[in-house]
């Protein structure tokens, strides 16, 4: 075995085999996976699933805080999360491309083991192929989910229940992901790197179960940011939100990157946060819940639902003004996830 | 009180009539937007967008160039990523990327050189737009170049310098009470430039500073001398400008640039108002190499930003905004850049 991806890894021959047992099989070891069926089986599930898919193409793929690894993990697990839904099974597939460093996919291998290991689920299918130098970019993942979906959380994918006077919380500072991913790819990276936010929100989703029926709506602010996953809930809405800017919790260091940058925070990808609409009853104890996970430590409420500007997401500003957020057009940030 | 409470109340007792003041400086436009600070002012005070983005006052016809020049495959065409989606005549430098070109985005023009070390059997050009802020930084990789004999590595200059065009606004007719002057701008310029709008033209000029309480702070100096009767040039952003500005990124600009007429969208061709590179650096001039740019170009039908950069029409009373215009498929300049006028007010207003 060399120590870089030849075309002959992707043939499905001996090459490919080779592979798959000395970078692979050490840290994929389900056995419905190292059965090699064609497809996994798998016992039935009673009730209503959740089920997503999501392809990976960041660059850098090594990033502070994380890799595309266990991004492509956890960017599955939290699209079941937020959906309301139990993570039950993976599948993955990677493109790498031909001269490809094997230690960098073994080290990209063993962060997904890790990561779907901690966060109890199986990896169950996989597969893998090799396109030439130049048709690729060192690798490309795409992931699979499937999730039981839990009682009394069947509504928080579409908010349905959402109506004025509820909270607007953030489990914690937004635009942590992107602005890592930008650092990362500046001439000279900042000397104390900004990390990113790559984390499972499982735990956070977990703590918030018994309260269901006050969870109106979770989504993970990604591409686009916090500010796109509210304008998007909010468009055709007989409701708007009301957003505090100063309430807003960002990362000293992002920020800083930020305003030197021309960049909006609200406007990068978080890779390792929920933004959670809850009843005004509960909304304190959504937060207290969110904190007692180390990915909420700075969970807090940053608006409100209101009968006001229908359709339409106001912030008010660090000096008492107000102005319009809006969906995120263009591209900031090429590649981020 | 905070500072900024006190200045909105300083501003409404000085506010008497409705005025109208322009500031000419992208940052401006963004911060101006992003506070809400047209929310906090009395409906007498208007605030106008000028023609202060680089993006915006650049004609179709400098993508037109760059797309020709970018079609030749020994060329890496290096942006600032605000000019990536500008429309020219045919197509922007995003579609031109999608169709083949090796369009790349840098931070600077040094990372721009940087790429022409690497790639030394290639011809990279770089994208020189922006005004006297950014064409010093220009100036000094120009001249590194030179001196380290660098065959490879080329200039496309649209650069402008700010003071002709304001002076063309207010010489053609548009009413204006005040210039909330570009405090970046200032740094290299310093204040005099200022000198002969306040006395000739009888405009206030304040140069200000980007955060709220500086805009504000601005805005009731401006107030102030309208009330009073006077038009003088007055430092607000005093912690970063001073009178004479820095000689040294004059001097850089001097070496590198010469003036010369350059056209500006909405505006027209205006006298030395362009900086071309100069013969001395001439092995580093992308027009030397591959032809003169002509700025102007067909501007797209039905486009009011023109007439939305001289502060005669705001972005909503285009026929084109928000429907046929906007930040996903911009028709017009202003929309493209962030810190255009018309994405400015689309994003944060509308």
């Amino acid at each position: 075995m060399g120590t870089s991806i030849l075309l002959a890894h992707g043939s499905g021959g001996g090459k490919t085999r080779e592979l798959i047992r000395s970078v692979f099989r050490p840290f994929f070891t389900d056995s419905r996976l190292i059965a090699a069926t064609d497809s996994a089986i798998l016992d039935g599930a009673a009730g209503q699933l959740a089920f997503t898919t999501d392809a990976f193409v960041v660059d850098p793929i090594f990033f502070p805080g994380g890799d595309i690894g266990k991004l492509a993990i956890c960017g599955t697990l939290n699209d079941l999360a937020v959906s309301g839904a139990k993570p039950l099974w993976m599948a993955v597939s990677f493109i790498l491309e031909e001269g490809f460093e094997l230690e960098d996919l073994t080290t990209i291998a063993r962060s997904m083991a890790a990561t779907a290991n901690a966060n109890n689920v199986a990896l169950v299918a996989a597969d893998t192929k090799v396109v030439p130098r130049g048709k690729g970019d060192k690798v490309f993942i795409t992931t699979t989910g499937i999730g039981r979906l839990l009682t009394g959380l069947e509504q928080v994918s579409y908010g349905a229940g959402i109506r004025p006077g509820d909270k607007v919380i953030v489990s914690g500072t937004v635009g942590d992901h992107g602005a890592s991913i930008f650092a990362s790819r500046l001439e000279q990276p900042p000397a104390t790197p900004v990390l990113s936010d790559c984390a499972s929100v499982l735990p956070i989703m977990g703590g918030l179960c018994d309260l269901a029926e006050h969870i109106r709506f979770m989504r993970d602010p990604t591409r686009g940011g916090t500010a796109t996953v509210l304008c998007e809930i909010t468009e055709k809405q007989n409701w708007g939100i009301r957003l505090i800017e100063r309430s807003i919790p960002v990362d000293g260091k992002v920020s800083g990157l930020c305003r030197l940058a021309g960049l909006d925070p609200l406007y990068l990808a978080c890779e390792g946060r929920v933004i959670c609409i809850a009843s005004p009853e509960k909304g304190e104890e959504v937060i207290r819940r969110m904190k007692t996970c180390p990915a909420g430590l700075n969970a807090c409420e940053i608006g409100t639902i209101t009968s006001e500007n229908p359709g339409r997401v106001v912030m008010e500003t660090t000096i008492g003004g107000t102005r319009l957020i809006t969906m995120l057009s263009g591209d900031p940030l090429p590649r981020i996830c | 009180m905070n500072r900024v409470d006190e200045l909105v109340a300083m501003i409404r007792c000085e506010n008497r009539s409705p005025v109208r003041f322009m500031e000419v400086c992208g940052g401006h436009t963004l911060a101006i937007n992003q506070l809400g600070i047209r929310s906090l002012l009395p409906d007498k005070i208007s605030l106008l967008s000028g023609p202060g983005c680089p993006v915006c006052v650049t004609g179709t016809g400098y993508i037109d160039s760059a797309l020709r020049i970018a079609s030749n495959p020994e060329v890496i065409l290096t942006t600032f990523g605000d000019l990536i989606r500008v429309p020219g005549s045919e197509g922007s430098l995003e579609t031109g990327r999608a169709s083949g070109m090796d369009v790349r985005l840098v931070l600077s023009p040094l990372h721009a050189l940087q790429i022409a070390r690497q790639e030394p059997g290639r011809q990279v050009v770089f994208l020189g737009i922006g005004f006297e802020t950014t064409a010093p930084g220009v100036a000094a990789v120009i001249r590194m170049a030179r001196s380290e004999k660098r065959d490879n590595f080329f200039v496309l200059s649209a650069h402008k310098v700010m003071p002709p065009a304001m002076d063309a606004l207010t010489s053609r007719g548009i009413r204006l009470d005040g210039f909330i002057c570009p405090g970046h701008v200032s740094t290299i310029t310093g204040s005099a430039i200022y000198k002969s709008l306040a006395r000739d033209r009888h405009i206030p000029c304040v140069i200000s500073g980007f955060e709220a309480a500086d805009i504000l702070e601005t805005i009731l100096l401006l107030l102030r001398q309208v009330n009073q009767g006077t038009a003088s040039v007055e430092i607000q952003y005093t912690r970063a400008v001073r009178p004479e500005g820095n000689p040294r990124a004059l001097q850089l600009m001097e070496e590198v640039f010469y003036r010369r007429d350059d056209w500006w969208r909405g505006l027209g061709i205006i006298p030395a108002s362009g900086l071309g590179i100069r013969d001395e650096f001439r092995a580093q001039d992308a027009e030397y190499l591959f032809g003169r740019v002509t700025m102007q170009g067909t501007e797209p039908a039905g486009c009011a930003c023109g007439s939305v950069l001289t502060g005669q029409m705001t972005p909503s009373e285009c026929g084109l905004f928000g429907s046929v215009c906007t930040p996903d498929s911009p028709a017009g300049a202003c929309m493209v850049s962030s810190e255009g006028a018309c994405q400015s007010y689309f994003r944060f207003l509308q």
